[in-house]
């Protein structure tokens, strides 16, 4: 319809037709209000406020369709052309000891930290850490791999419901179910994956789905072993080297933490403890994946990713390739879990709905595909900040669903677009850095 | 014929009745794939918009205390039809449009967040607890011994059967004989070359989208009527399902969007009546899952060749 | 008569109602360079995917040193040093000439999960070793400078000599080469022959190749196959071809 503007510079139709096709839209869905009286269905115009929310914006888009020419030709003046502010750090792979030491002070920072700072914030903290932990594991499979999982939160259930099943049949600790939960997902993922990875990209996103959706409805009807839609409640929390963090030891023999060390109780320890943790999980999950990228399947991933036709002509198994992101992803979210089925102290079906998978695509995409400091300041966003604006809370999944597609037409990249490892081609400096530290953060 | 029979029989009927509004919704995802070759993930909530109109226009001629069936009825769909394919139009034009040159997996990512933001605002504007209404359509025919099982067929599955055998005449002879719908299979054999020979292919692909909006909320009216109960949610199974039977059928084929949506039905409706409820998705998905992966292409479908 | 490197016989690929390739015989020999030539739609590209398990003919055998590889997906028959280029180069845009490279080596490489993560020193040696062959082939094909640069950002002719240096880091016995100096001009053509004889000389790799450019097939094949419609039309020496009633015809008409 740009033909339209070509004599006057104002764009009276498309304006025209965008306003009413807005109101179209919102009259019979946001103008009305449906409610069940007596049985007896009632329809009654809404609230009026909601009519001038209608009419303001209708008038906008009518506005900025009539005066679209001249608004784009000021944007490009005023900003050039990305609109959205595009968010990078510093290289400084130049600089290895700079590098190690702001590392070392980040890690020491998120360490100390939640001891000045209230419960309820180091709680917020550590949601948003298993947030950033799913995401970096889908990231694996979606950022790397380009495999479109949209049954992720099902790994994550195996990986809680193992832990949660394990120790309430078999009495097995976190410790040891953190390691079971992890394999338990990378074997569902394994096995699931062997058939499905043949599939082209959007047939495996609604396959994987479906097995997303088949995994949390077996879990809602098996009752007699999950618990169906109850769930499974009590499940115990960490503890440090057989040292529980509750007021009496659950269990003979145990000593409470606050006993050993012979401090006061306080339930602070142990939502700062569960905190630490989350922060060590998250970080062996950055390192894992930093190694992998370095390695020759983690190339090989993102090979696959940019060609799968290159990879076959080049002695690259696409099947095998897939399924190892497929898995290792699985296994974080597995990890993951655990973890989450530990914090919580009661898992149900209802945590492991798709919307749950959609929210950690919805991180992923944000933050940038592949780019392991775009999920992480994406999981942060996500999470923090609904807890912000309580009266956001209620919007909050619209919005996601709206950055989703704005953030796909303007910046499929995400925040943080993946930055490429630099290699060099002399040894010198190759031996250098292979003898180094592990650089856990050279994202 | 026995008890055994009736009951056979009875699933069988609501398995077609399910079944026929399945391959409605299932139309509109094989059109649009057919011809842009994207999942639109979305089209599950345009079937429930659909069905939350038709309660707004039949709650709001109650109130007016008009009570002709079939004056309800026709303005139910009518008003339904228009504001699900103003929505269907918006959504292409908004979500999918810029998109059409990228990346498979951007597309559907953008539909996904399409599929998230109409739930959500649908629940925002209507609030996310069912809303029910009485039957319109009531009474109905019983089969059957005195004391035994009975079959009964309802005049809303009647109702359900005729318009969807009328909609899909309609659609077909659309197809088959206007110049658009000559448009609409020159696009989906080759959308490039169709757009080399002068034809708007923005304007066939936006009507794609409105069709199968328009089909979708005749679905969503008849489901709606046949179950009585609507929430913000019945849009991401229902899609789901009708995904599964235009997959089935193979996609992009619009007899096998029917087939497909037929066979599923059927399906579901003897593992609820033989087997258990509860498992009824999980057939479905498993149903999805094992066509995927022996077949494809679907029972109708084209192969496609891989382009090195 | 020298050892048979490949040797396709009765090779047909039909799709639906199309034969594309039709009752094709070819052969190649250790160290040999052999090119097909035929219009555009002979069905040259065809043959090559069904030589490297792109596609399953539907009719034919195909040995390679004496194996039978037509049923062979293409990653194993590419595993037994069959690799080849793209008509429409297939590079991995998004990463950086030197991962290109690292990439193909990937089954020369030490792929073990737990060796990688902790850096073993037989994992460092082989990422090392690695490096330094990728290192050798940028040298050879002149990318030294671009190794860190995408490779999506680099011009038409410098991505042609990474698809072969990529090729060539797996150690190849046969490259095959679809086309490798279309978009290329005079120049780059001339560097490309010059480079196609040294990977034989040098590196003792058989080269299939398929190409438009008549001055480079003359020069550097040993022998040429025709094709037209599917079919072999006459084979033999550049000088053969050349003076071959049927294959003027079909190139230059009545």
């Amino acid at each position: 319809m740009n033909n339209y503007n070509a004599t006057s510079g104002l764009r009276w139709f498309p304006a025209f037709m965008a306003a009413g096709v807005l109101l179209l839209l919102a009259v019979l869905m946001l103008g009305v209000q449906l409610t069940t009286e007596n049985t007896q269905l009632v329809v009654d115009f809404a609230a009026s406020e909601r009519w001038a929310w209608i009419v303001s914006g209708a008038v906008f888009v009518f506005l900025v369709q009539l005066f679209r020419d001249p608004l784009t030709a000021l944007w490009s003046g005023v900003k050039g052309h990305n609109a959205i502010p595009k968010i990078s750090v510093p290289s400084l792979d130049d600089n290895k000891p700079l590098k190690r030491l702001l590392i070392s002070f980040a890690i020491a920072g998120l360490l100390i930290w939640p001891f000045f700072v209230s419960r309820g914030a180091v709680d917020l903290a550590t949601l948003a850490l298993i947030y950033v932990m799913l995401g970096l594991g889908l990231n694996v499979v979606v950022g790397l791999a380009g495999l479109l999982d949209l049954g992720y939160v099902g790994f994550y259930a195996v990986g809680a419901y193992s832990y949660a099943l394990l120790n309430q049949y078999f009495g097995l600790d976190f410790w040891s179910c953190l390691l079971i939960g992890g394999a338990m997902a990378a074997l569902f993922g394994f096995i699931l994956g062997f058939p499905v990875l043949r599939l082209r990209g959007d047939y495996l996103a609604i396959v994987t789905l479906g097995f997303g959706e088949i995994i949390r409805i077996l879990l809602n009807n098996w009752t007699a072993i999950t618990g169906g839609p109850n769930g499974i409640s009590q499940i115990p929390k960490p503890t440090l080297f057989g040292l529980e963090f509750t007021r009496r030891a659950k269990e003979e023999g145990n000593v409470p933490f606050h006993e050993f060390f012979g401090i006061d109780y306080s339930s602070g320890y142990k939502v700062i403890f569960l905190y630490i943790l989350a922060v060590l999980l998250v970080l062996v999950t950055l390192y894992v994946i930093n190694r992998l990228l370095r390695m020759p399947i983690g190339r090989a991933w993102e090979a696959l990713r940019e060609d799968d036709i290159a990879c076959r002509s080049l002695g690259l198994n696409p099947t095998a390739i897939k399924l190892s992101a497929f898995t290792i992803g699985a296994a974080f979210a597995g990890f993951a879990g655990t973890f989450f089925a530990a914090r919580q102290g009661f898992i149900s079906p209802e945590s492991f709905t798709f919307i749950e998978s959609a929210i950690i695509l919805a991180i992923v995409v944000l933050g940038g595909m592949g780019s392991q400091m775009g999920v992480i300041l994406a999981a942060v966003i996500m999470t923090v900040l609904p807890e912000f604006a309580r009266e956001f809370q209620e919007y909050r999944m619209l919005m996601f669903g709206l950055m989703m597609v704005l953030m796909m037409i303007w910046r499929p990249e995400g925040l943080m677009p993946m930055k490429r490892p630099h290699l060099s081609l002399n040894e010198d400096q190759e031996d250098e850095s292979a003898s180094g530290q592990p650089a856990a953060g050279s994202v | 014929m026995g008890e055994a029979g009736f009951y056979f029989i009875q699933q069988l009927l609501n398995g077609l009745t399910v079944g026929s509004t399945y391959a409605l919704i299932a139309i509109g995802y094989t059109m649009v794939y057919g011809i842009i070759g994207m999942i639109n993930f979305a089209h599950g909530e345009i079937y429930m918009i659909g069905s939350y109109v038709a309660f707004a226009v039949l709650a709001a001629l109650a109130l007016m205390g008009i009570d002709s069936v079939t004056l309800m009825l026709s303005a139910a769909f009518i008003i339904s039809i228009i504001i699900t394919s103003t929505y269907g139009f918006a959504i292409e034009r908004v979500a999918y449009r810029p998109l059409r040159n990228s990346n498979r997996l951007i597309a559907l990512i953008s539909a996904i967040g399409m599929s998230i933001f109409l739930q959500n605002y649908v629940r925002i504007a209507q609030g996310s607890r069912d809303i029910a209404m009485p039957s319109l359509i009531t009474g109905g025919w019983s089969f059957g011994p005195e004391d035994g099982f009975n079959i009964t067929l309802s005049y809303m599955q009647v109702v359900i059967f005729i318009i969807t055998f009328i909609t899909m005449t309609l659609l077909t002879l659309f197809i088959s004989r206007s110049r658009m719908g000559r448009a609409c299979r020159a696009c989906a054999e080759d959308l490039g070359m169709t757009r080399l020979l002068g034809i708007n292919t923005n304007q066939v692909i936006s009507l794609t989208f409105v069709i199968g909006a328009a089909l979708a909320a005749v679905a969503g009216v008849l489901l709606g009527l046949y179950y009585g109960v609507i929430n913000p949610y019945i849009g991401f199974l229902a899609g789901l399902k009708a995904f599964t039977a235009a997959v089935l059928g193979g996609i992009g084929s619009i007899p096998g969007a029917v087939l497909g949506g037929l066979i599923l039905g059927v399906t579901e409706a003897f593992t609820a009546g033989y087997f258990s409820t509860e498992y009824k998705d999980v057939v479905a998905f498993s149903l999805l899952v094992l066509i995927l992966l022996f077949r494809p292409t679907g029972i109708l479908g084209k192969p496609e060749v891989e382009k090195v | 008569m020298s050892q048979c490197l490949l040797e396709a016989s009765d090779l047909s690929m039909r799709f639906g109602g199309l034969l594309a390739v039709d009752q094709m015989a070819l052969n190649i020999r250790t160290g040999e360079i052999v090119s097909m030539i035929g219009p555009n739609g002979a069905g040259k590209t065809t043959v090559f995917n069904c030589l490297t398990g792109f596609y399953q003919p539907t009719g034919g055998k195909i040995l390679f040193k004496g194996q039978a590889v037509e049923k062979l997906p293409g990653f194993k028959i590419a595993r037994l040093g069959v690799v080849r280029t793209f008509q429409n180069v297939r590079l991995f845009k998004a990463m950086t000439v030197l991962e290109n490279l690292l990439v193909a080596q990937h089954r020369h490489l030490n792929t073990g999960l737990l060796a990688g993560l902790f850096k073993t020193p037989s994992f460092r040696k082989s990422e090392k070793a690695a490096t330094e062959r990728a290192a050798f082939w940028l040298d050879k094909v002149g990318l030294t400078e671009f190794a860190n640069r995408e490779a999506g950002n680099l011009a038409y002719g410098q991505q042609r000599r990474l698809e072969i240096a990529r090729c060539m880091v797996t150690d190849p016995e046969l490259l095959m080469l679809d086309e490798p100096a279309a978009g290329l001009n005079p120049n780059e053509t001339s560097e490309l022959d010059e480079l196609i004889s040294d990977l034989r000389k040098s590196h003792g790799v058989s080269v299939l190749l398929i190409e438009h450019d008549m001055k480079l097939v003359m020069d550097i094949s040993d022998r040429i196959y025709v094709i037209n419609q599917g079919r072999p039309l006459a084979s033999g020496t550049p000088e053969e071809v050349r003076n071959n009633p049927e294959v003027i015809k079909a190139y230059l008409g009545e």
